[in-house]
């Protein structure tokens, strides 16, 4: 009995009829195959069954092939169905409002092609917008249409930085769906929660199993998703293991740890500060020196006091530091690096160490109950400032202690602040991560306002989307500023790349006057004015398109 | 640019308009029709010319074959007795000359097919392409462009992986049959001389009466070779419950016609072209534009699929595959393979392996979810092909192609 399958097997010699043939029929089970070998052979070679040798033999082979092949076809039977996949779980959010779905069709069909490489004139880059299509989707609870899954899935993995946003759109089905696709693996091990052990009834048996028997990808996956969701549990799965484990997959798991860390995990994590692997040892001490209250951070604020002490014999009084002259066993054991990298000096290598670890709160009441801004204010003696503040600045930042970061970043329209200072451009964007949105927006239109754009491209990438109103408009000022100078918009392609993405769509109807093209300066690079007026033509179209996505992410769902 | 042609009502424009003729059309006509030398005579650039000379040729076959037509349904006057005026004398002549052409080819190619049948097939993988493109260049000579493609089509079956042998007999042993088929059209039932004349290349005309119904586009792909792009739409018609084929060509890489949209049905009338089931329609009337509809093609089980392509084959031994809507599938994995298993039963219909290959079977995967879908495909002896599906619940019809 034939089967459709078998026509599509690789070898379609061992197929057999569709019907027995029957009577005489039956005595030549093979009278397909006869056929195809004497057509493979020739007839001069071997006569076809059921022909006289000579001259007739090749058109009879063809008469009885040609019956022999529709008799075949229309003989096909169905084949037996393979095992089925276990039904996707069912997504229980409103199903997506059909514009915004033919949207979604749209924007994921913008894959960048060689093509899109250059300038793009006027026309929005979809692609760039996709992240944010997905925030406010996901904003909503939508659920993704099943048909996209495969385009978003396929887009995630080219892009990392869009997996979360995508596989939590993307829902349940996705995962189900790429245990079937080797090429959206990256969607089991990403996504927290329906990670490798789906919920359910066992799933603390199954955990147990799978993290006693995994392999060392599937292990850090269920830590790393088991941490999300319940993160004393997480680490106390780690530490029933943690002495049989090898020291670089020590390394990994004490890293996921740094997910919802927390006083909880001090004595873990003191435990480990003897590991006997130096890398471990200095992860557990970072992650110890991010809880202000731990031993640790006691220990290192202890020693970190001794250097740094307030000079009151000066006018006005500055700030004295003698830097460690030995980094001893206490101060290994708890992280410091012995070593410097090349080119650094040894004290001042271990002082950095101790200051970035100690707890902020310690300057106040070593330095005289000062506040933070008047303690990065107060002098220091025998050009230590710099190395210092640069401490100060990474506490702050892992710490998540806003006032110092406030205090450390200054006015933004000081001018120390669009130049090399002693907190530089990348410090000060790590400082303004520790700053709630608003104040972030307003330091970064201050500093725009004051410095303009050459530097601010890092900055921006700080602030919330859309851009507060005070941001935006100081981007646009500054833009206008720069074409009005005379350079070409190319200079500034990655300011308005962003503007594009940031800028509230509300803005666009502000940008109209800049949609002419101006007349050109004698000062002004040739063509550039047109340039410009393509620019914030590709600014202003961009801004609507957003608008309108995010209408039809409005919408109530259809059901 | 737009181009009118003022010697008929011709246009054509490269806006992205829909209407025929567009406006700028519309709008060269009429400063024409206004006289004033508001349209300067100019010399046609080159495409232009190019352009106008096929439409009128185009036109001058058209005129040539709706005579010929006439011809046909009056058979009391007869091709065998030409009392008709001259210009039908001279078609009549012209179509038996081509007939014999045709003849002369189809022997040749008798005689090719029994030399490599003779020597064997597996000296087909080594005298290459070149054979079976001088021998599809004969069949163009003998202005049967049906069987130069299926000759051409041979030639890539040999580097066409393991199995070739088999596929290469069965191909060559249908095109003896339509060979056969041919020289013995006489003697044929009136469908099946149509078919194989279909089947060699003749031209055929959609003269089946027109049929109003609203058609559901269920699905449209393009495909393309070096010359031509072939675009096919299938249309379901919800009273006849019948699917037919609107087949349109273009210049490479531009189809003629505007794309109907999937899912969308079109009141409209049909005329069917005299051959294949009567499958191949003409788009007629429209009674208005593509609208909404939550109707679905009527579907079959997995297995009752098989059967329809073998019931097909009994009007068409040629038939590659039918249009079919199966019902409550589920895609399944099989190996490497895939396939759609009867919701309600242990029965399956494999994807044929080109299909497994496409981004549509993904799409396909994701819309099912491991629950019963109801899929519209091509049904054929490689398997199945599916081209728009549709959720179980409520949804619109997602295309897979």
């Amino acid at each position: 009995m034939t089967t459709v399958e078998a026509t599509t097997k690789v070898d379609a010699m061992t197929r057999v009829d569709a019907f027995p043939t029957g009577g005489t029929g039956a005595a030549e089970p093979t009278g397909w195959e006869a056929l195809v070998t004497a057509a493979l052979l020739g007839t001069d070679r071997r006569t076809p069954p059921g022909s006289e040798p000579g001259a007739g033999a090749p058109g009879a082979l063809l008469d009885s092939a040609a019956a022999e092949t529709v008799r075949r076809r229309a003989g096909l039977r169905p084949a037996r169905a393979a095992r089925r996949p276990d039904p996707a779980p069912e997504d229980p959010r409103p199903v997506l409002p059909a514009d915004a779905a033919h949207r979604l069709t749209v924007l994921l069909a913008d894959r960048p092609g060689p093509a899109a490489v250059g300038r793009r004139g006027s026309a929005p880059d979809l692609m760039e917008l996709l992240p944010q299509w997905l925030a406010t989707a996901n904003s909503r609870g939508f659920a993704a249409p099943p048909e996209a899954l495969p385009a978003l899935l396929d887009a995630a993995r080219g892009r990392t930085d869009l997996r979360p946003a995508v596989l939590a759109f993307a829902g349940p089905r996705a995962v189900w769906l790429a245990r079937l696709n080797p090429d959206w693996r990256f969607a089991l091990r990403a996504t927290p929660g329906a990670g490798p052990v789906p919920p359910g009834p066992g799933a603390a048996e199954r955990v147990r199993r799978l993290w006693d028997e995994g392999l060392f990808a599937e292990r850090v996956a269920l830590l790393a998703s088991l941490r999300a969701r319940d993160p004393g549990g997480a680490r106390e799965l780690l530490a029933a293991t943690w002495a049989t484990e090898r020291a670089e997959d020590r390394l990994m798991f004490l890293d996921s740890l740094r997910t919802g860390l927390a006083a909880t995990d001090e004595p873990f994590l003191e435990e480990a500060l003897a590991d006997r692997s130096r890398n471990v040892r200095a992860t557990a001490a970072e992650l110890l020196s991010a809880l202000p209250g731990s031993t640790l951070a006691a220990r290192m604020a202890a020693r970190a006091a001794t250097c740094v002490s307030l000079d009151r014999a000066l006018a006005p009084p500055a700030i004295a530091v003698e830097a460690p002259h030995e980094c001893d066993a206490g101060m290994e054991r708890d992280g410091v690096v012995p070593k410097p990298p090349a080119g650094r000096g040894e004290r001042s290598w271990w002082f950095g160490q101790l200051v970035d670890a100690a707890p902020l709160r310690t300057w106040s009441a070593r330095l005289g109950g000062r506040s933070p801004e008047e303690i990065v204010a107060l002098p220091v003696s025998d050009g230590w400032r710099g190395e210092l503040h640069a401490a100060w600045c990474r506490a702050a930042v892992r710490q998540r202690d806003g006032a110092w970061a406030r205090a450390l970043l200054g006015a933004p329209t000081a001018p120390e602040a669009g130049g090399p200072g002693a907190v530089s451009l990348a410090e000060r964007a790590k400082l303004l991560g520790t700053l709630e949105g608003e104040e972030r927006a307003a330091w970064v239109a201050g500093f725009i306002a004051t410095h303009g754009l050459s530097e601010a491209f890092q900055l921006l990438g700080m602030c919330g989307v859309p851009w507060a109103v005070p941001l935006g408009r100081a981007v646009v000022d500054a833009l206008e500023i720069a074409r009005d100078a005379g350079s070409y918009p190319w200079s500034f392609s990655g300011v308005m790349g962003l503007a594009e993405r940031c800028l509230d769509p509300a803005e666009a109807s502000r940008l109209d006057a800049l949609l002419a093209i101006p007349d050109e300066s004698e000062d002004a690079s040739p063509g550039a004015g047109g340039y410009w007026a393509e620019a914030f033509q590709r600014l202003v179209t961009t801004l609507r398109l957003r608008a309108a996505m995010a209408e039809e992410l409005e919408g109530e769902g259809s059901v | 640019m737009t181009v009118g042609d003022g010697s008929g009502p011709v246009y054509r424009c490269d806006c992205q308009g829909r209407g025929l003729p567009c406006e700028h059309a519309l709008g060269l006509l009429l400063l024409w029709t206004g006289g004033d030398g508001a349209v300067p005579e100019g010399d046609a650039p080159a495409w232009a010319r190019r352009w106008l000379a096929e439409v009128q040729e185009g036109s001058a076959r058209r005129r040539k074959e709706r005579r010929e037509r006439r011809e046909r349904q009056e058979p009391t006057a007869g091709p065998h007795h030409a009392v008709g005026p001259g210009a039908t004398e001279a078609a009549w002549r012209r179509a038996e000359e081509r007939a014999g052409r045709i003849t002369a080819g189809v022997t040749d190619l008798e005689q090719r097919l029994t030399d490599l049948l003779r020597g064997g097939l597996a000296g087909a993988e080594q005298p290459g392409y070149a054979l079976w493109e001088e021998t599809a260049a004969r069949m163009v000579d003998a202005q049967a462009p049906g069987l130069a493609s299926r000759v051409r089509e041979l030639g890539t079956i040999p580097a066409s992986g393991p199995g070739w042998p088999v596929r290469l007999l069965e191909e060559c042993a249908l095109l003896h049959l339509l060979g056969r088929g041919w020289l013995h059209r006489e003697r044929l039932p009136d469908g099946l001389a149509a078919t194989v004349r279909s089947r060699v290349g003749l031209p055929t005309s959609a003269d089946g009466p027109p049929v109003r119904d609203r058609w559901l586009v269920v699905a449209r792909y393009d495909t393309a070779d070096a010359r031509l792009t072939t675009r096919r739409t299938w249309l379901y018609g919800v009273e006849e419950d019948r699917t037919v084929l609107l087949l349109s060509y273009g210049a490479s890489g531009r189809p003629l016609e505007p794309p109907l949209p999937v899912g969308l049905a079109l009141d409209a009338e049909v005329s069917a072209h005299p051959d294949t089931g009567r499958r191949r329609v003409a788009l007629g009337r429209r009674f208005g534009p593509p609208a909404p509809t939550p109707v679905r093609p009527g579907g079959v089980t997995a297995s009752r699929a098989a059967g329809v392509y073998g019931e097909a084959l009994r009007e068409d031994p040629w038939l590659e595959s039918v249009p079919v809507t199966l019902e409550r599938v589920v895609p399944v994995p099989d190996g490497d393979a895939w396939q759609l298993a009867d919701a309600d039963s242990d029965t399956a219909l494999p994807l044929t392996p080109a299909a497994g290959n496409r981004p549509g079977l993904w799409r396909l995967v994701a819309l099912s979810g491991g629950a019963p879908v109801t899929v519209f495909g091509e049904c054929g002896h490689r398997g199945f092909t599916p081209l728009t599906a549709w959720p179980t619940g409520p949804g619109r019809a997602v295309p897979l192609c």
